[in-house]
């Protein structure tokens, strides 16, 4: 391996970077205030909740919602996230998560709380975990989240 | 100080040229294990000329550390209690490679695992055992560990990886709580505290005497500080010290996007090598290094922005590698199996990423960077890939295998252990 120099890997990095896609532009979570239309469809809702999943959980809870073993919960099949009490996934996003068992199995890695998502991405980014993967569940709307950070503070 | 850059997350043509060059020069005397016959596919391993390998067993539990006696009896550690054992030892009985005799011990999870001095060593994520062996390094009592430490803290970062000198200390890892030190770990924007208070009980290696029952946290000394997890660690016999290889930390660009792509963030920071003589300090959290700048970086937690510098008082790497690899196994290669070139050179085990989605993972490899008088020479080379059972992994559980443990056989056997689904390798080089 003596042929390569570092001048070299670094030209690969590069040349590497160049394939892969292009950066995501970022979400300034504050300003990126998406209105929903009352009649916006399941399509459009699921949309903006996966960009907004891309940006925020993605690194944790991975592209296929399977998590990380013992350090971050599965998001795909998980029961909190396709059961009925749509308060306790609100308030895991608002506050975050930390050192709680699932299912006999332990999560070394903090969640943090999101305060600074807005509740429409909230709602979306809920309403996408809960019909991504092999889930289904009804949706989530920002007035439910409304509700549960108005209780919060 | 030498700085070698390391770019294993590149292209397969690199990897490819190692298989061309590895193994090319050498003229050594092959000790030839009699009876240990390769895999047919090589235990599913893409490894340099000349190298195979075989599985010494299979689905034995997600196996962390491991070592081998000089009789070739594997211990290994496990993860979790499987069938209320934490330590396995495999026994070959009919000489063929395959372990066929499997039988346990010690009721614990965790991952440190070594022997020194006729005794085995064990950790769970709280307390550190051992056993003492006989002339055959069997345990005598199973039932009957002494407990040397005990009480130490958890938290993100719970594996207390073992290593023991050569004067009866043992070195035991204590891994941060935290990811960055935020006021708010892992929170966007979040600043550091100051000073960062983990630093005291945590983020660090303790030094321990090895033969003192019961002690804690208090009797031990903080030997080396600013490191914020190691799980790969090893006692280089060469140099008469201790090398770790610190895992860094996650989410430049999701905690600061102002400062950081999504590729930087995948790339940074590096995963380092570093020599820890009594002392010193590797500089986390206020800065981590940055292999493609070779600086140390100061922290956005603490001002910076991905250029200023700072860690005037922190070591510099000995090797570094490309951001969140994981290196979970360090071993300083002594046997004699192997050409020359691999003589006192470090194996890595790497576990494989997470954090470096949406880019692709990286990891899930073993590699080779070799050494001469206790200094890295030359660049470092994939030596073990095909674990991962994948040409790409995109999320860390589609993963088949994930090396973790390094051991060194009484031949010069190199074992890797996965923690994924607790298959023991054993690479074994007889020539061309
Ligand atoms: C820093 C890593 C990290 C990020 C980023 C993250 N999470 Fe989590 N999440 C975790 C961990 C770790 C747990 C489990 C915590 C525990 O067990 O106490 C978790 C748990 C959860 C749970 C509960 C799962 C269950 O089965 O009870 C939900 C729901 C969840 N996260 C949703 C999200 C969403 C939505 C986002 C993005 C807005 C997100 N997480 C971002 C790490 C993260």
């Amino acid at each position: 391996m003596k042929q390569l120099i570092p001048s070299l890997c670094l030209i690969l990095v590069l040349m590497s970077f160049q394939t892969q896609p292009k950066k995501q532009v970022l979400i300034k979570p504050k300003t990126a205030v998406v209105t929903a239309a009352p009649a916006a469809g399941m399509k459009a809702v699921l949309l903006r909740g996966k960009a907004v999943y891309l940006q925020q959980c993605l690194a944790c809870h991975q592209a296929d919602g399977g998590g990380v073993a013992h350090l971050n919960a599965p998001l795909n099949g998980a029961a909190a996230v396709v059961g009925k009490d749509k308060e306790k996934l609100i308030r895991i996003v608002l506050k975050g998560m930390k050192g709680v068992d699932i299912d006999d199995e332990s999560y070394n890695n903090t969640m943090a709380p999101h305060p600074e998502l807005t509740d429409q991405q909230i709602a979306d980014v809920l309403t996408y975990a809960r019909n991504s993967w092999t889930n289904k569940a009804s949706a989530v709307s920002a007035a439910e989240v409304k509700a549960v950070r108005a209780k919060i503070k | 100080m030498k700085k070698i850059i390391h770019c294993l997350s590149v292209t397969l043509a690199i990897i490819s040229l190692s298989y061309l060059t590895a193994g090319a020069s050498d003229s050594l005397k092959v000790t030839t294990p009699a009876g240990i016959v390769a895999d047919a596919d090589n235990a599913g391993l893409k490894l340099p000329n000349g190298f195979s390998a075989l599985k010494v067993a299979e689905n034995v539990g997600k196996s962390r550390h491991i070592v081998v006696t000089a009789q070739g009896d594997i211990y290994v550690k496990l993860d979790r209690v499987v069938n209320g054992k934490g330590v396995l030892r495999l026994h070959d009985s009919k000489g063929n490679g395959k372990a066929d005799n499997i039988t346990g011990l010690g009721n614990y999870g965790g991952t440190g695992i070594t022997i020194k001095n006729g005794y085995l060593y064990a950790s769970s994520n709280t307390e550190v055992f051992r056993y003492k062996l006989n002339a055959k390094n069997e345990v005598i009592n199973l039932d009957a560990p002494e407990k040397i430490i005990t009480g130490l803290g958890t938290g993100q970062h719970p594996s207390k990886s073992i290593v023991l000198d050569n004067e009866n200390h043992i070195y035991v890892n204590q891994g941060a709580y935290s990811n960055s030190c935020q006021e708010q770990d892992r929170t966007l924007g979040s600043k550091g505290k100051m000073p960062c208070p983990v630093l005291n009980d945590a983020a660090g290696i303790w030094q321990y005497s090895a033969d003192k029952l019961n002690q804690t946290q208090a009797d031990g000394v903080r030997y080396g500080t600013g490191l914020r997890n190691v799980v790969g660690l090893d006692w280089n016999q060469q140099t008469n010290s201790l090398f770790v290889m610190q895992h860094g930390r996650d989410q430049l660009f999701q905690n600061w996007p102002e400062f950081f792509t999504e590729k930087q963030s995948a790339e940074l920071p590096s995963e380092c090598m570093y020599e820890i003589k009594k002392g010193a300090n590797a500089g986390w959290p206020y800065i981590f290094y940055d292999h493609i700048q070779h600086k140390k970086i100061l922290a956005p937690e603490y001002g910076g922005d991905g250029k200023k510098e700072g860690g005037k008082d922190a070591i510099d790497p000995v090797v570094a590698f490309p951001g969140h690899l994981a290196p979970d196994g360090l071993l300083f290669y002594t046997g004699s199996m192997f050409p020359a070139k691999y003589k006192n050179g470090a194996f890595i085990a790497f576990h494989g990423s997470w954090n470096r989605a949406p880019l692709p993972q990286e990891g899930y490899y073993v590699v080779f960077v070799p050494f001469k008088n206790g200094k890295p020479s030359g660049d470092s080379e994939v030596f073990a890939n095909g674990f991962s059972g994948l040409a790409q992994v995109n999320s860390p559980g589609e993963a088949k295998h994930r090396p973790c443990g390094l051991a060194q056989g009484p031949d010069g056997s190199l074992y890797v252990s996965d923690d994924a689904k607790g298959t023991i390798y054993r690479i074994i080089y007889k020539g061309k």
